[in-house]
């Protein structure tokens, strides 16, 4: 196997916010091969929205450094490298849907007859045809979710970076997303970070889940999802699947408990 | 917008409207009724009949009146908004600037501006209009900075986030974000100047003016105890003001068709 271009590179990460004095990330290190798809998991408050918008240039570290192919971040942002779900929906109450799916694309300077031609293409993926015209706040919490995604998808990133993106949805439409967001991903060949809460959607579409533990958040452990590719409805009946997800919920389990630090070396052996 | 679309519109308007123009009526009546019944002399307050009349046999002087001093109003209007906004955005723009700037325009906001009519009909001519612009100017000047400040500053800090994610600069972001987000902050603050405008100008007016002028009409009737003819002038500068009042609320709805304000689309 030839070894893969390293897309996002975390090295020594460390995030302390003044206020409250509370270490979000403490030493992160991580690296990100291309076409990578990466599930960051762990409880509420370990710092997974921090990692990302650290990744994002949208926060910046207290000591560390992150680089986006090759580049610094804040050069990635200002290339616009990434597209990026935010938890919530973040949408502009004084656009429309559509207007709204198509900001990125106005600021990369699509003309508008190829704007609105992505925007009903995007409409479509998320089962949200007819309601271009809607105003967010006319659309439920899940649809507005499904158009924050529509806008991070629309111009087609190289790097993805989505913070729970289906928290909000039904299990049916996640499912759908899911298989949705998978067949994008090889599509494009693209990279993905992905924050979620469920473990076997992180075991199903990731090649690697980073289970994070909380106060500091670090990394607790990795595991490498070996699910052979492409993925599909069968994958979640695979016996591996079942064990993969036991794996990820034992070490998210563990950490739940303080544990010395010897045997934290232990079980970082185990997972190597 | 087809016919029936335009009737049912037009429908629900009248039903909106309804209640409104029964109370006007009823005070009217209810006014007209209660001089009669109790005896008040014309000079505390005049019948809605005698008023109507003087509206009607004075329209020659009232009008023009009206409309040389609607025009100072709306000369202050704009020149106090446009100010006002101008202000708003280079305080929140510089932020050091703005935590000089705000307690000052706060103090002045809370300032009865009013009071410096007399003094404003020093510094200018008080027979030209641009001294009662300037005391309409000021008046408007200081809710609209207030306000529009405020909107500036109510962003959501995720949607600052998410367009620096699409590597937005400070021009983008406020084109926008920020000025979308004052924009019901503005209109709030413009329909609050709007007011303040006719006021400030009939008030200056009252220190002295041009004879051309509303304000100076009124007061010389009721000197000369013409009361139904200062209510008459009264009822014109009410009917000018809401007018502007009215002109603003349209461009509210207009330019704020998206707000979320319980109207269905
Ligand atoms: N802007 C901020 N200022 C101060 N503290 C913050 C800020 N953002 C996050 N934190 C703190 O950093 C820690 C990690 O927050 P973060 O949002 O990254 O958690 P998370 O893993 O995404 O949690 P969740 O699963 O609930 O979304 C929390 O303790 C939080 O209080
Ligand atoms: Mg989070």
């Amino acid at each position: 196997m030839t070894e893969p271009t390293t897309v996002v590179s975390v090295s020594g990460v460390t995030k302390t916010f003044p206020r409250g004095n509370v270490t979000a990330l403490q030493d992160i290190n991580l690296d990100l091969g291309a076409g990578e798809f990466i599930s960051l998991i762990g409880p509420s408050g370990c710092g997974k929205s921090t990692l990302l918008r650290v990744i994002g240039d949208l926060v910046e570290p207290t000591s560390g450094s992150v680089t986006i192919n090759g580049k610094s971040a804040h050069q990635a942002r200002t290339d616009r490298d990434y597209g990026i779900v935010f938890q919530d929906a973040v949408l502009f109450d004084w656009r429309t849907v559509s207007k709204n799916i198509e900001l990125p694309l106005e600021m990369l300077g699509w003309d508008r007859p190829k704007r609105r031609t992505r925007v009903a293409e995007m409409l479509a993926l998320v089962e949200l045809t007819g309601f271009g015209d809607h105003h967010p706040w006319q659309l439920s919490g899940g649809m507005q979710q499904r158009v924050s995604i529509a806008r991070a998808l629309a111009f087609e990133p190289a790097l993805l970076l989505m913070d729970e993106p289906f928290g909000a949805l039904d299990e049916m439409t996640r499912e759908r997303l899911n298989l949705e967001l998978l067949s994008i991903w090889q599509q494009l060949q693209s990279t993905v970070v992905f924050v979620t809460h469920s473990i076997s959607e992180a075991v199903f579409l990731s090649t690697r889940v980073v289970v994070m533990s909380p106060r500091p958040g670090r990394i607790a452990g990795i595991v490498d999802i070996d699910l052979p590719g492409p993925r599909s409805v069968e994958t979640r009946e695979d016996p591996r699947f079942f064990e993969l997800v036991t794996e990820v919920r034992e070490l998210l389990r563990m950490r739940g408990e303080h544990l010395l630090p010897e045997e934290e070396a232990a079980v970082a052996g185990e997972d190597a | 917008m087809s016919a029936s679309a335009l009737t049912l519109r037009s429908t629900k308007a009248l039903r909106e409207w309804a209640p409104a123009l029964v109370v006007a009526i009823a005070v009217i009546g209810g006014w007209q009724g209660a001089i009669a019944a109790f005896d008040i002399q014309q000079f505390l307050l005049p019948k809605p009949s005698n008023i109507a009349a003087a509206l009607w046999d004075d329209r020659g002087t009232l009008w023009p009146a009206g409309w040389y001093t609607f025009k100072e109003a709306l000369g202050g209007f704009a020149l106090g908004s446009c100010l006002g906004v101008l202000f708003a955005l280079i305080v929140a723009r510089f932020e050091r600037v703005g935590a000089a700037l705000m307690p000052i325009a706060i103090a002045g906001n809370a300032v009865p501006i009013i009071a410096f009519a007399p003094i404003f009909n020093a510094w200018f001519d008080p027979l030209e209009p641009t001294s009662k612009m300037a005391i309409a100017g000021v008046l408007c000047f200081f809710p609209v900075l207030v306000n529009t400040l405020r909107g500036l500053q109510s962003v959501r800090p995720q949607q600052i986030e998410l367009m620096r994610a699409y590597a937005a600069g400070e021009i983008a972001i406020y084109r926008r974000v920020r000025i979308p987000t004052a924009l019901p902050y503005i209109f709030t603050s413009l329909k609050i100047a709007s007011v303040l405008a006719m006021i400030g100008a009939v008030v200056g007016e009252y220190f002295g003016g041009s004879f051309d002028a509303l304000g100076v009409l009124i007061r010389s009737d009721a000197q000369i105890l013409d009361f139904v003819t200062a209510w008459a002038g009264i009822v014109v500068a009410s009917v000018l003001g809401i007018t502007l009042y009215l002109a603003v609320a349209i461009a509210e709805r207009i330019f704020v068709r998206w707000a979320p304000g319980g109207r269905d689309v």
